[in-house]
């Protein structure tokens, strides 16, 4: 399997920023309901064209509902879904020109690779050369025209994978919905298979929303995610916003790791902003959100990436915090330190391991000052 | 897995068998009697097989019995496998366990009630009885039969697998005729087995609705042993038991051989 990498666009893709653009799909206040459990809350948001849309989230969030509703399995309880021009809320599936992979791929067992591709291709009556032609072509685009004639239990599961790909491709959909479409897939072949999906919806120029849980697989494909929990969204951005700057606790936590510390902000300098956090600990400052004022409880959020630890003070530094090393974490190439301070708190901080395991140079017990620069952390409600 | 043939196995494995098929092999043997009698062995012949296909009435009811088998295999599994797909798929609704447990109670009672309530429906509305009663009891009951088998099937049957069909273009019935069906098929053909062997053999329904003119096999037999034994029930007997023994051979063949290449087929895959 040779990967090309993705190419860069030349001027950046980001249509969400144009007030000019249309977006492809628009959920109007949509809210849906199963009895008395409302599994969308009045939901808004925008799909452009050619966007690589992630929906991510825990499993009971919403997700996969907002995607089954895109598809046309659930209609919407309250609220509009367009798509282009059209109102497609109660458009039955097989009327709308979208398409979906599904997380089981379910393949048709009785019928081979080729009859799979181009079952939605007679059902749509194409005619038999051209259907031929559109089946080579997606098994070519997939590499499988070796396994045209084969069934789906005689494939892998990254084949079956490709094929379920094909198949949902093949109808030139306007939107292509990928439900956890490596979910099944183990570890190696899944980082394979992300790029080989973003090289594939970037060749066709097509529109696909992916559904996942797993935040890694959202951050690689997608131009945006959306992040969801219990029927809303809560944030949708680009990958670089969502886990730099994310607008709460939930998606700071949600999305890679996160140390919180509770506080109540003070003084106010040029620089920035100072939070106070414990009874004889140095404030923390902080430059981002300065738009904050002074006398407000915050939380202040960083990432254990972005935090040093060092034996000696490092006196130069923004910030810095005594404090015991509590754990280790050592997964090969990075290490975590669990950093216990003086009011209980565990701090994590994460070095990459540059030199070999016998070299490093902490170990438990070890008092370590943790540092960072005060535009590392950010300041959430 | 040791000792696999302890003395204590082999007894136990020999006393079954025998108590299993002594009385088949000794019902075997004597349909190649030269005798008239059934109990004394006087040589070897084949003359009661020829005896028994020159005999009218025999084949006469060989006829009734497999039409009204085929006929009433058919039309329970149709109507089995729409019963199943209420049950399996229409979730929730109003009266569902109702209908369930209505559907299963014909296979707990007792053969003699249904018989007679049959008998009685049919009197009661004038019908007169004969191959079509018949026809329709044995629908009645092995309909449920069918719904066991499908709906066993259908609970496992991934409902994705429709959902991608009419994502691809197939209204939901053309989703069922082209994707369902097929994948069902297996289910669906061992339910019409089954129901085609519960009318083959069954006594008690028959012999309530039929009427005159109408006599199936087992019939028949029943009231021949009535006037005593003859070795043409035995060849007769040997020839069902012989038509069963290949079906079941040639079905468990099958899906065996489908199995083993199934597995053959994931190994290479997975490779």
């Amino acid at each position: 399997m040779n990967i090309s990498p993705a190419k860069k666009p030349s001027t950046k893709f980001l249509p969400w920023e144009d007030p000019k653009q249309e977006p492809l799909v628009r959920f109007g206040n949509v809210t849906k309901r199963f009895g008395s459990f409302t599994a969308i809350d009045n939901v808004s948001l925008d799909i452009y064209e050619k966007e690589f849309f992630a929906l991510l989230g825990p499993s009971g969030c919403g997700k996969t509902t907002m995607m089954r509703m895109l598809a046309g399995f659930e209609t919407p309880s309250e609220g509009t879904i367009s798509l282009g021009d059209d109102d497609i809320g109660s458009v039955p599936p097989y009327k709308r020109p979208v398409n979906m992979m599904f997380q089981s791929y379910a393949l048709f067992p009785h019928m081979s690779v080729e009859a799979n591709v181009a079952f939605g291709l007679k059902q749509d009556k194409w005619p038999k050369n051209l259907i031929k032609e559109r089946v080579e072509e997606m098994l070519s685009l997939v590499q499988l025209e070796q396994f045209a004639k084969r069934k789906p239990h005689q494939l892998s599961g990254g084949q079956r994978q490709r094929v379920a790909l094909a198949r949902s491709l093949a109808k030139k959909p306007k939107l292509l919905l990928l439900d956890e479409p490596l979910g099944a897939l183990d570890k190696k072949l899944r980082e394979q298979t992300q790029f080989e999906l973003m090289d594939i919806q970037e060749k066709l120029g097509m529109t696909f929303v992916i559904v996942t849980h797993d935040q890694e697989e959202a951050m690689t494909v997608a131009s945006r995610i959306a992040v969801m929990d219990h029927g809303k969204i809560i944030q949708v951005a680009t990958p670089e916003v969502i886990y730099e700057y994310p607008n709460c606790r939930y998606v700071a936590d949600f999305i890679g790791d996160v140390n919180v510390i509770e506080g109540r902000l003070n003084s106010r300098t040029d620089s920035g902003i100072k939070l106070s956090w414990a009874e004889g600990q140095n404030d923390i400052s902080i430059s981002n959100n300065t738009e904050r004022s002074a006398d407000e409880n915050a939380c202040f959020a960083i990432r254990p990436e972005k935090v040093h630890v060092t034996h000696e003070e490092p006196l130069d530094a923004d910030n810095r915090i005594q404090g015991e090393i509590h754990d280790i974490a050592y997964t090969g190439n990075l290490s975590t330190y669990y950093v216990k301070l003086s009011n209980g708190i565990i701090f994590k901080a994460q070095e990459s391991n540059r030199r070999r395991l016998a070299n490093r140079e902490f170990t438990w017990e070890d008092k370590v000052w943790l540092s960072w620069r005060n535009t590392a952390g950010i300041l959430l409600d | 897995m040791n000792g696999r043939f302890t003395w204590f196995n082999t007894t136990s494995l020999t006393v079954g068998f025998v108590f299993l098929y002594l009385p088949i092999l000794l019902l075997v043997l004597f349909s190649f009697n030269e005798s008239r009698l059934v109990t004394v062995w006087a040589g070897f012949s084949t003359k009661w097989y020829v005896e028994l296909f020159k005999d009218k009435a025999f084949l006469d009811a060989a006829l009734v019995t497999f039409r009204v088998a085929l006929l009433s295999a058919t039309v329970a599994t149709i109507l089995g496998t729409l019963a199943a797909v209420v049950m399996v798929r229409a979730g929730r609704f109003k009266g569902r366990t109702l209908f369930s447990g209505m559907i299963y109670a014909p296979l707990v009672m007792p053969e003699v009630i249904t018989g007679l309530s049959l008998l009685l429906l049919f009197v009661a509305m004038g019908v007169s009885r004969g191959f079509w009663t018949i026809t329709l009891a044995h629908i009645t009951f092995s309909m449920c039969y069918a719904a066991v088998v499908v709906s066993s099937r259908l609970v496992t049957f991934d409902t994705s697998l429709e959902e991608a069909a009419t994502d691809l273009g197939c209204t939901p019935f053309q989703a069922f005729l082209k994707v369902t069906l097929p994948i069902m098929a297996p289910a669906i053909i061992s339910a019409w087995l089954l129901s085609f062997t519960l009318s083959l053999d069954d006594l008690v329904i028959a012999s309530f609705t039929s009427g005159p003119g109408a006599t199936t096999l087992p019939m028949k037999i029943y009231s021949q042993v009535r006037l005593g034994v003859t070795p043409k029930i035995n060849a007769l007997s040997t020839i069902l038991i012989g038509i069963v023994t290949i079906g079941v051979l040639v079905a468990s063949y099958l899906t065996r051989r489908s199995e083993a290449r199934r597995k053959v087929d994931e190994l290479l895959a997975e490779s």
